[in-house]
Order: C-alpha cells, then sequence, then structure tokens
C-alpha cells in the first residue's frame, strides 16, 4: 500500500508542510506568535520552557531540534531571546545537520531589537511558505509512516470500544510496514508484566519495566494519603482490577512485539511500535512522540478533546454516542457503532487505519479545520503532577 | 423481556462488558465475528460492567482484551456479574 505524501531529500516522509517558528523560551513566545500570526501558513511552537533548570532544557533543546527537523516541517526560524538556558545556536545547528535541505534561520532578539525580529521573522517566514508551496507530493510506500497513539478524556467507552479499534488499526499499520508509537507511561503502571511479554527481545523487555517502574517511583509521593491506582470510581464504573484499567488503555498499541523504549522526543532506531516514555497529559505526550519522528497522530476520546496539534494532524476517534452526537464537529471517526452493537472492532479498526492513510494523503481533520494548535512540552517539574 | 447490549472485546475473552444497564433475566446480546449471540443475565448488572459468557471455574483467569485480567475467587456461572466479589488481581495495588 501506498500513500500520497512528501519525500524529504533526507528520505524521511512528510504528510504536512508546515512553517514553524520555535521559541527558545517562554518570554520569546509572544514576537513568535505576532511573526506567525502574520503569515498564512506559519504557526509558532509556543512553549512554557527554556529556562528551567538540567534535565529539562536538554529537553527542550532535544524536542525544539526534533520539531524544526521533522519531516513535516518545511522551514524552520528559530527565535532566541538572548539570556536564556536553552541554547538555540545548538538547537539550530542540530536541525542543519539533521536536514541540511530544510531552509533554516536563526534571529534573536536581544541582538537585533523587537520591531526589527518581527519584520525580518516575518519576511523569513514568507519567504519559506513561498518555497513549501511548490512543493509536491508522490505516491510513497508505508515504510516511513510512523502513527502517535494518544487517548484523552477517557471513559468506560474509550477501552470498549476506540482503544480495541485502534489496536487493530495498528497491527494493520505494522503489517503494511509502518510505525506506531506510544507514550503514556503513568497509565501503563500495573502492566509492565503484561508490555514486557510483548518486547522484542530480553533488553527491550528490560526497559519497558524499569521505564514503568521509574514513573511509579516518581508518581507514588504524589499521590494523596489512602489515594490508589485504582479508584472507587473505577470500582464503581466496572473496573475490576489494575491490570483491566492499563489494558483498556494500552490495548490500543494492538497485538504487535515492542521493538524499542526511547526517552521523550529520542527517534527510535528500530521500526514497528516503540514505547515512547512520556507523560499522561495529551498535549505534552504527543510532543514526545512528534518530535521523536511520528507524522500522524490517532486520539481516542470518550467525553470529547477537542485538541489538534500544530505541526501533526490529529485523528479523532470516540466509542461514546453521546459524545459522537455532541461533538462530531471534531470526531474523524465515529467508533460509537461499536457501542451500540452496529460494528464489531475489526470493522472500525480498517475505518480507523483507511482515515489516517487518507489524512496523510492530505484530508483536513476535524481539528486541523477548527485550526486547533495545542503545544507544549512536558517537563519532569510537571509531568508527574496528576494521571 | 428486555435486550441488553454487550461488547466481547476479543473472541477469546470469557466475559463480555455492557454498554446498558441489565436487570437479572434480561437478554444480553453482543456482537462477534461469528455474528450476534446473546445470553440470560443472572444479576442485576450497571453500565460499564462484566457478565461471564461461559462458567469460569474458581482459579481459573477471567480474560478481557484476550489477556487475563485477574483469577475466578470462586466459580462463576455463565450470565453472572464479574466483579470484585468474584475476581482477584494478580499485580500488586489492584482493588482487592
Amino acid at each position: 500500500m501506498n500513500v500520497n505524501a512528501y519525500l524529504r531529500p533526507d528520505g524521511r516522509i512528510g504528510v504536512r508542510n508546515h512553517v514553524v517558528v520555535l521559541p527558545a523560551v517562554l518570554c520569546a513566545n509572544e514576537i513568535a506568535r505576532r511573526m506567525a500570526d502574520a503569515v498564512d501558513g506559519a504557526v509558532a511552537l509556543a512553549h512554557a520552557g527554556g529556562c528551567t533548570c538540567g534535565e529539562d532544557v536538554a529537553r527542550t533543546e532535544r524536542v525544539m531540534a526534533g520539531l524544526g527537523s521533522h519531516p513535516n516541517v518545511a522551514g524552520a526560524l528559530v527565535l532566541g531571546l538572548g539570556c536564556e538556558n536553552c541554547d538555540s545556536e545548538k538547537v539550530t545547528r542540530q536541525i542543519a545537520e539533521q536536514c541540511p535541505w530544510k531552509p533554516l534561520e536563526r534571529l534573536v532578539i536581544q541582538e537585533v531589537g523587537v520591531s526589527r525580529a518581527i519584520r525580518e521573522g516575518t519576511a523569513i517566514l514568507e519567504k519559506m511558505v513561498g518555497k513549501a508551496s511548490g512543493q509536491k507530493r508522490t505516491e510513497v510506500g508505508l515504510d516511513g509512516l510512523t502513527l502517535a497513539l494518544e487517548c484523552g478524556g477517557s471513559d468506560a467507552t474509550s477501552g470498549l470500544a476506540a482503544n480495541p479499534a485502534l489496536g487493530v488499526a495498528v497491527d494493520r499499520l505494522i503489517a503494511e510496514g509502518g510505525s506506531a508509537m506510544f507514550s503514556e507511561t503513568t497509565e501503563a503502571i500495573g502492566t509492565a508484566h503484561l508490555l514486557a511479554r510483548r518486547a522484542a527481545n530480553a533488553q527491550v523487555a528490560e526497559r519497558i519495566v524499569e521505564t514503568i517502574d521509574r514513573a511509579e517511583a516518581r508518581m507514588v509521593p504524589l499521590l494523596a494519603p489512602g489515594e490508589h491506582f485504582l479508584t472507587s470510581g473505577n470500582v464503581a464504573g466496572g473496573l475490576t482490577t489494575l491490570e483491566e484499567k492499563s489494558l483498556g488503555c494500552i490495548c490500543k498499541t494492538g497485538s504487535v512485539p515492542i521493538a524499542e523504549v526511547v526517552e521523550y522526543g529520542v527517534p527510535p532506531r528500530a521500526r514497528g511500535l516503540v514505547l515512547v516514555d512520556g507523560t499522561g497529559f495529551d498535549v505534552p505526550s504527543m510532543t514526545g512522540m512528534v518530535a521523536a519522528g511520528a507524522q500522524v497522530v490517532a486520539f481516542t476520546t470518550g467525553k470529547g478533546s477537542p485538541v489538534g496539534y500544530p505541526i501533526a494532524p490529529v485523528v479523532k476517534i470516540t466509542g461514546n454516542p453521546g459524545t459522537y452526537e455532541r461533538l462530531a464537529e471534531i470526531i474523524d471517526v465515529n467508533a460509537a457503532t461499536i457501542t451500540r452493537g452496529e460494528k464489531d472492532v475489526r470493522e472500525v479498526g480498517e475505518e480507523i487505519f483507511h482515515e489516517v492513510i487518507a489524512v496523510c494523503a492530505g484530508k483536513p481533520t476535524r481539528s486541523e479545520a477548527f485550526g486547533f494548535h495545542d503545544f507544549s512540552i512536558a517537563t519532569l517539574a510537571g509531568a508527574y503532577a496528576g494521571v | 423481556m428486555t435486550k441488553r447490549l454487550a461488547i466481547q472485546i476479543d473472541r477469546g475473552d470469557n466475559v463480555v462488558t455492557l454498554v446498558d444497564e441489565a436487570r437479572a433475566g434480561d437478554r444480553v446480546g453482543f456482537v462477534t465475528a461469528e455474528g450476534r449471540q446473546e445470553l440470560a443475565a443472572l444479576d442485576d448488572v450497571p453500565f460499564g460492567h462484566k457478565v461471564a459468557v461461559r462458567a469460569i471455574a474458581a482459579g481459573e483467569p477471567v480474560v478481557k482484551y484476550d489477556e487475563p485480567i485477574g483469577r475466578a475467587s470462586r466459580a462463576i456461572r455463565a450470565g453472572e456479574h464479574v466483579h470484585v466479589h468474584n475476581v482477584d488481581s494478580a499485580v500488586q495495588g489492584g482493588a482487592k
């Protein structure tokens, strides 16, 4: 099977052709937005990091480099303030090394002034968008495609309908040579033994257990006294054991082996299904997977989450009939047909797979039609504040 | 006699999950790859809760998502409500 996408000179596959401004610190966000708002086709990846400490600065730099060099990005402007901890020069150099073909510029506000930065930045973005609009899609195989898996606003129907159907789509994509990523480490607590059984080899199994244990060790001190991974609400809602709860979350990964475990925003070497050590929070979780190379996101939601993502299309799936009735405008695939007994999980899994391929070929998602650009980078300081 | 809907996630599962509320005696229908099936609920079962599709012996795994989600703590009959009163978790931190 093929998909109509952008084949980049480095051999990677893009499914969108965005031009981005990458502010190196939150103090540059407003100026980044002014530039991007002035240019149709440009988007600012504004975030709250850049002057945090230690591992969080390294994460911010890694994520910025990953997004700037992403195959869905046709041009990138790195915007430094000048005094931040995040090294915008290093980020720019990393993008250039990874993608020598890509239009890339760097501006530092404290070196050129605010008005001039906005003026020059806007001109740079206009030029990049002009160049991007001349690029054409071509037929490529699915072997360069990676689907990020996310669930948010979950309810009883997530584990019943939308997630199992997505698991079927993942098995199909990987059988066709594609790859997938999942990242909600805090929502895999209690399933390490099950996930480890699916590891491609003993080292991967060990990494899965270590990664989930580390999340649990960071998480436990944040639980209130008496609070538990399985809450009284879970039990009242029909969840009998922790295994069942976590299986509902991880069943969106299908039944394929887990090929590798990587840190947040780090591109894997292996193809197939990969665990990215991320967070249960949806928006920064998507960043961890997109910065690691995923070009498209499949997002299951029970209650109805509207979020989109600035550089990757988000295919939204619900298994809740009421949510589909009220919020059809943000839903791309209706898995409530399973909940209503009209279709089985396999049929809807095929529908999800075909919708993902259509979206990769350029079909706009519902959140793209709204222009939703939710973005944030997980920090260790905030990643474990809740699940 | 009222008919209620349930979902069997994987064909190997020995439980189905209700997407309706059932009263004891209601028929519970579910879709499988082989077509529609039906069984009688033996208990009142709330939305999102599970019903056994066949008899599960004490100590036998309770299977959902084609994976064991725990073990039957006593014998469970087909149509019986399956929950914390008759299932034990194998993992520290389960409900029991």
